[in-house]
């Protein structure tokens, strides 16, 4: 393992995210806030409670799960788009580096990020509502499995994709209305019954509904269903980027 | 000398089906420097990347030092450095970084003094703390040297280290390679200049159309190949070419205001003064004389029309 080499590819993309540090964390702050404003007061002064939870409160794991899936995506995709797209690529693949360190640099860093940033949301909302998380492990582990097997997703798309267009159409028509169909800011209980039978096909539904269950001991789906779905995306994810180095897919030619 | 690098029946045929190497055979000795001379799209960049593992090679073997750079490729890949074609940089990373960056991809433990003089060896040393973007093109070009040689690497590859940069700079270029030669370092270099390949190459490789037509020594090479010739722009035209001239193998352009002379070897180039002697004599002014050598163009007409 050529551990120096995966540290090298980590701090570099990594550095983007500390040289404008302010900007990394002020963002999700602020977004966070918004959030409170409009879904909090604006709307939750109308609905009062979900499944016994103060509305402003029940949307805090939706607002982290939208987060780190969009955030994970993006700066797993860029990183390694950017590299392919600029060139400086050839170095990587010159260096004695095994495509699997290439993968733990690239995914590590953007999963590190995506943790940074939905910490921060998490920090922010405690000044706003009252926390108390039921299952801290479980918790932590959606948390982190979800950074990095959407880390792994973004890893992916950023191979895949050869031009800014296909690098932006699978989070913009898949990633995002997914999200925000999946429960993010509501209960699918509220949804007429029809909409929930669509819903349960709908895969983010079940990691919103695990990370909220982790929160709040409540949830639209089974959270062993939860767990075994984020499992298996992870283990197809993994599967998919075995096959890409295998074949060398789109890196050599 | 051993060879460093033993490249055996290499092809590669990319997806598009285009076969850009057919079966290249050449081995690289320790210490010299080899320049693979060739025009555009002979393969000099293909071969390139797939001895340093940037494309995979549909046939053949290529052994580093003894090391099969697929099976082995940490190995092989840790004796190399290569510097590539195109000024890719990251435009926004400081020059110290990117060093530091390259040193550590490599799995080599940082060794910051080893860094500073690497760049105080590239006159970059007051370009520490620069971005990319606010360097010459001169200077991103010794960058990616730097960047080349952060791992201390046995063996360099520049792919057209001289390309589209001007003639000073070219010169700075070849004294950067003759002292790293002189460090024990390995150097594989391509070109389409010939002068390029006969002012600081051992041995020179010619390369077309994914084939290697000749290897030898420069020297060798250049007598076969680099043929000058002599141009001699006149005064006053002539209405024809007089004898004693005719004889000496002159020719006269259509407009009688040019005379040539082609060498045929080196050894010519002595005569020069006795040729110009017997145009005088013939009561010829001479306005301006040129002298030139064989384009790569011209070279490859005659490689081919010697091999039929
Ligand atoms: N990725 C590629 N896919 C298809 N053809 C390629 C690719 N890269 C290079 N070629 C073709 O292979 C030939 C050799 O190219 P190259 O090795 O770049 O030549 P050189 O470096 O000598 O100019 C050219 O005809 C070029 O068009
Ligand atoms: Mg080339």
């Amino acid at each position: 393992m050529n551990l120096t080499a995966i540290k090298a590819i980590y701090n570099a993309e990594m550095k983007r995210f500390w040289s404008t540090i302010g900007q990394s964390i002020v963002s999700p702050v602020i977004s966070t806030s918004l959030y409170f404003v409009v879904f909090g007061s604006a709307i939750g002064s109308r609905i009062d409670q979900v499944e016994g939870i103060d509305y402003g409160t029940f949307i805090v794991p939706g607002m982290m799960m939208f987060a780190l899936l969009t955030q994970s995506v993006s700066n797993a995709s860029f990183g390694i788009f950017f590299q392919k797209f600029t060139g400086t690529m050839y170095e990587i693949l010159s260096a004695p580096v095994s495509s699997t360190e290439i993968l733990l640099g690239f995914v590590g860093a953007a999963a590190s990020k995506s943790f940074i940033i939905g910490s921060i949301i998490l920090i922010t909302s405690n000044f706003f509502v009252d926390l108390h998380i039921q299952h801290p492990i479980i918790m932590l582990t959606f948390f982190i499995l979800t950074c990095l097997s959407f880390s792994l997703l973004g890893f992916i798309i950023g191979l895949w994709a050869d031009n800014f267009e296909k690098l932006q159409i699978v989070p913009l028509l898949i990633i995002t209305p997914l999200v925000f169909l999946g429960g993010s800011f509501y209960s699918i209980n509220m949804l007429p019954e029809i909409w929930q039978s669509i819903s349960l096909f709908n895969p983010v539904l079940y990691l919103v509904s695990g990370f909220r269950w982790s929160f709040f001991g409540v949830s639209d789906v089974n959270i062993t269903l939860s767990l075994i779905f984020i499992g298996l995306f992870l283990s197809t994810c993994v599967g998919i980027v075995w096959w890409m180095f295998r074949t060398g897919y789109k890196l050599r030619s | 000398m051993s060879a460093i690098i033993q490249i055996q029946n290499v092809s590669k045929t990319y997806n598009n089906g285009h076969q850009a190497l057919h079966s290249i055979n050449l081995d690289i000795k320790k210490g010299e420097i080899l320049s693979l001379l060739g025009p555009n799209g002979a393969g000099k960049t293909t071969l390139i990347s797939i001895i340093c593992g940037l494309v995979n090679k549909s046939s053949g073997s290529i052994l580093i030092d003894n090391f099969d750079n697929t099976t082995h490729y940490r190995q092989a890949r840790e004796k190399i450095g290569l510097v590539p074609q195109e000024l890719h940089l990251g435009m926004f990373d400081k020059v110290w970084n990117t060093l530091r960056y390259s040193r550590g991809l490599f799995g080599k433990k940082a060794d910051d003094a080893y860094l500073d003089q690497l760049l105080k060896d590239l006159s970059l040393h007051d370009k520490k703390n620069e971005e990319m973007r606010n360097l010459s093109g001169g200077m991103k070009r010794r960058v990616l040297i730097a960047k080349a040689l952060a791992h201390q690497p046995e063996i360099l590859f520049l792919d057209e280290p001289t390309a589209g940069v001007d003639v000073e700079l070219r010169k700075d270029m070849w004294q950067i390679v003759d002292k790293l030669r002189q460090s024990g370092v390995t150097i594989i270099l391509t070109t389409h200049y010939i002068e390029e390949a006969e002012a600081i190459a051992d041995r020179v490789g010619v390369i077309n159309q994914g084939k290697i037509i000749l290897l030898d020594e420069t020297k060798a090479i250049m007598k076969r190949l680099g043929k000058k010739h002599m141009h001699l722009e006149l005064q006053t035209p002539l209405s024809q070419l007089p004898d004693t001239l005719k004889a000496l193998n002159f020719e006269m352009s259509e407009d009688g205001a040019s005379l040539y002379y082609h060498f045929k070897n080196q050894k010519e180039y002595a005569n020069i003064p006795k040729l110009l002697k017997a145009v005088t004599d013939c009561d010829i002014l001479i306005n301006e004389l040129h002298t030139s050598k064989s384009s790569l163009e011209d070279i490859f007409v005659n490689l081919v029309t010697n091999e039929k």
